[in-house]
């Protein structure tokens, strides 16, 4: 099955090549308005037509996927550096108090949705494109630390820990030098999960106006302005939306042919 | 199972408290003079100070959280600043919305979800196993206030089957209220029918290699009784749990899919509280999300154990 992967990898890229793209070039200024020449459709000078402002729709889409991707990157990123030391140090001090704080303290966050995390981090400091990230990093990392916790505990098993445990290693350099180079493939994969789920969250979050504020550019909030036009100017919603669908879907078919791709024993069983 | 009752009981108190510190915390000291906070930057001093009598905020912090909790399980959450009436009657006319709206989309994905599993379980590796599984992974990444979006477009605009939005109450009858919440509803059980369709299937495959499904067919079942008799009831273990998993994507979503169609829920309650900085209000309702959340997984903990005698027994 090597289809999801190349499927999914393609997707990707192209979404990350658009994004990269528009900081040095994209077909038209977005910060350019022509009321007069709104809601054009689609033509050899907009190739996805214009919005209510008369902006190009593909040059917004392509700046779009820039907040997308940062947000949700950088939300990843804070999700690996909290919750990977953290679920390390719960399996290498298992059935302790550390493991028995880290547990209890997953159970806490994971009764907090990341929407409700960012209405609480709104409500005090206003919203932003920080908070959007704090939001959705504080709902990655327990994902990241039970995910890595659960791995690291079956390898406690194993006799290569014991070997080097009898060779006078501590805890915390068996953590870094064995542990967790076995689970990397594993964390690969859940990052390349909790990626996708970040795109859709910060949609979301700047479509209710939690995420970036104008005049950036937004996937979700492209969608919020376009509610109101959508019976005479669809596509205004449509062109947004598909692109949030098409990078969730790419990621998630990545995340699926990296899993099989990492880990011979799921071919086997998918078989 | 004491013990185990027990033990849940702990953990789901020791959670819900901690919840509640982290809350109070985040909206009662982090934001320092919470009614100079509520009222903006020109606000008179006088009517700060007013706030800050009505509200009890010169009382000391233990006090004004302990006042807060139990006025919490008690129905007594102060006025709201804003729409001057008391939290606890805006929050409970708001929960005639949201409660029947979540509860209508888990039952929607629910009906749609288990038997477009067994079927792709059933068929797996065919034509409708690939259909089915190509579907719900486009489900999945569907954002569900988007979907949300062409829904309106195509059933309210255009063929004017269902209400564009607004909410018309249950005291027009039952239909009524069910016609303004079937759009919310179906746009918020899509991406939860994708997760729960791909779980049974995967459960169901499971149980399908288990010796006991070769006996059951062995004895002259055929497959399909073996599935709905033997393989459905096993595999329903991972659907149970995910189903409380998803409950907490089910409320996040609600409240956003509520701010689409115009709905008179919490959701649209706390945006407003935010947008106008009435904290008491936001407090409430946070508070009310997560101790909903928290609960659900409880009750799922539990059935979970009916189900499968072998946790209680670990526990």
């Amino acid at each position: 099955m090597r289809r999801n992967l190349v499927l999914g990898g393609t997707l990707t890229a192209l979404f990350a090549l658009l994004a990269l793209l528009s900081f040095v070039w994209t077909p038209h200024d977005v910060t350019a308005l022509d009321i007069g020449g709104k809601l054009a459709p689609s033509s050899a000078e907009h190739w996805l037509g214009t919005d209510h402002f008369g902006r190009d729709m593909a040059s917004m889409l392509m700046v779009g996927a820039r907040i997308s991707i940062a947000v949700a990157l950088a939300a990843v990123g804070f999700g690996m550096a909290l919750g990977v030391p953290l679920g390390l140090l719960a399996a290498a001090r298992r059935g302790g108090l550390v493991d028995e704080v880290v547990m209890r303290g997953n159970d806490l966050v994971f009764a907090f949705p990341s929407l409700v995390i960012a209405i609480l981090i709104t409500a005090v400091f206003g919203p932003s494109v920080w908070n959007a990230i704090l939001a959705i990093g504080i709902f990655n990392t327990p994902v990241f630390a039970r995910v890595t916790r659960g791995a690291a505990l079956s390898l406690w098993t194993l006799d290569y820990i014991l070997a080097a445990r009898v060779a006078g290693k501590g805890m915390l350099r068996i953590s870094a030098e064995h542990i967790l180079p076995n689970i990397a493939n594993l964390l690969v994969v859940q990052a390349t999960i909790q990626f996708a789920v970040g795109i859709i969250i910060e949609a979301g979050l700047s479509y209710v106006g939690l995420g970036a504020q104008p005049p950036t550019p937004s996937w979700g909030r492209m969608l919020a302005e376009s509610q109101t036009m959508i019976s005479f100017a669809p596509t205004l919603a449509l062109y947004p939306g598909l692109a949030i669908v098409t990078m969730v879907l790419g990621l998630n078919l990545l995340g699926d042919g990296l899993r099989d791709a990492l880990d011979p024993r799921m071919q086997r069983v998918r078989a | 199972m004491t013990r185990y009752l027990l033990t849940r009981f702990a953990s789901l108190f020791a959670t819900l408290l901690a919840a509640s510190l982290v809350i109070f915390a985040l909206l009662e000291v982090v934001p320092g003079d919470v009614a100079a906070v509520m009222l903006g930057l020109n606000a008179a001093p006088e009517a700060v100070a007013a706030l800050r009598d009505q509200l009890g905020l010169d009382a000391p912090l233990v006090t004004r959280y302990v006042t807060w909790i139990t006025g919490f399980f008690t129905g007594d959450l102060g006025t709201s600043y804003t729409y001057r009436v008391p939290v606890a009657e805006l929050i409970a006319a708001r929960l005639w919305v949201s409660l029947p709206l979540a509860i209508y989309a888990l039952a929607l994905s629910t009906v749609i979800a288990i038997p477009i599993g067994l079927i792709a379980a059933m068929r797996a590796g065919r034509p409708a196993d690939s259909a089915i599984m190509g579907v719900t992974q486009l489900g999945i990444a569907v954002p569900n206030f988007w979907f949300a979006m062409f829904l309106v477009l195509i059933f309210a605009i255009q063929l004017r089957w269902f209400p564009a939005g607004g909410f018309s109450g249950w005291d027009k009858g039952l239909w009524e209220g069910l016609r303004s919440l079937t759009l919310p509803a179906l746009a918020l059980a899509v991406q939860q029918a994708s997760i729960m369709a791909r779980v049974t299937r995967s459960a169901t495959l499971e149980t399908l290699d288990q010796d006991y499904i070769r006996t059951a067919r062995a004895k002259g079942l055929s497959r399909t009784q073996t599935v709905l008799r033997h393989a459905l009831r096993n595999a329903m273990i991972p659907v149970l749990t995910i189903l409380g998993l998803q409950f907490s994507f089910l409320l996040a979503g609600a409240i956003i899919i509520e701010n689409v169609f115009y709905l008179p829920g919490l959701g649209r309650l706390i945006f407003q509280a935010i947008t106008q900085n009435d904290l008491i209000v936001v407090k409430s309702v946070v508070m009310l999300l997560v101790f909903a959340i928290v609960l659900v997984n409880f009750v799922v903990d539990l059935a979970y154990a009916a189900v499968d005698p072998r946790l209680r027994a670990r526990a």
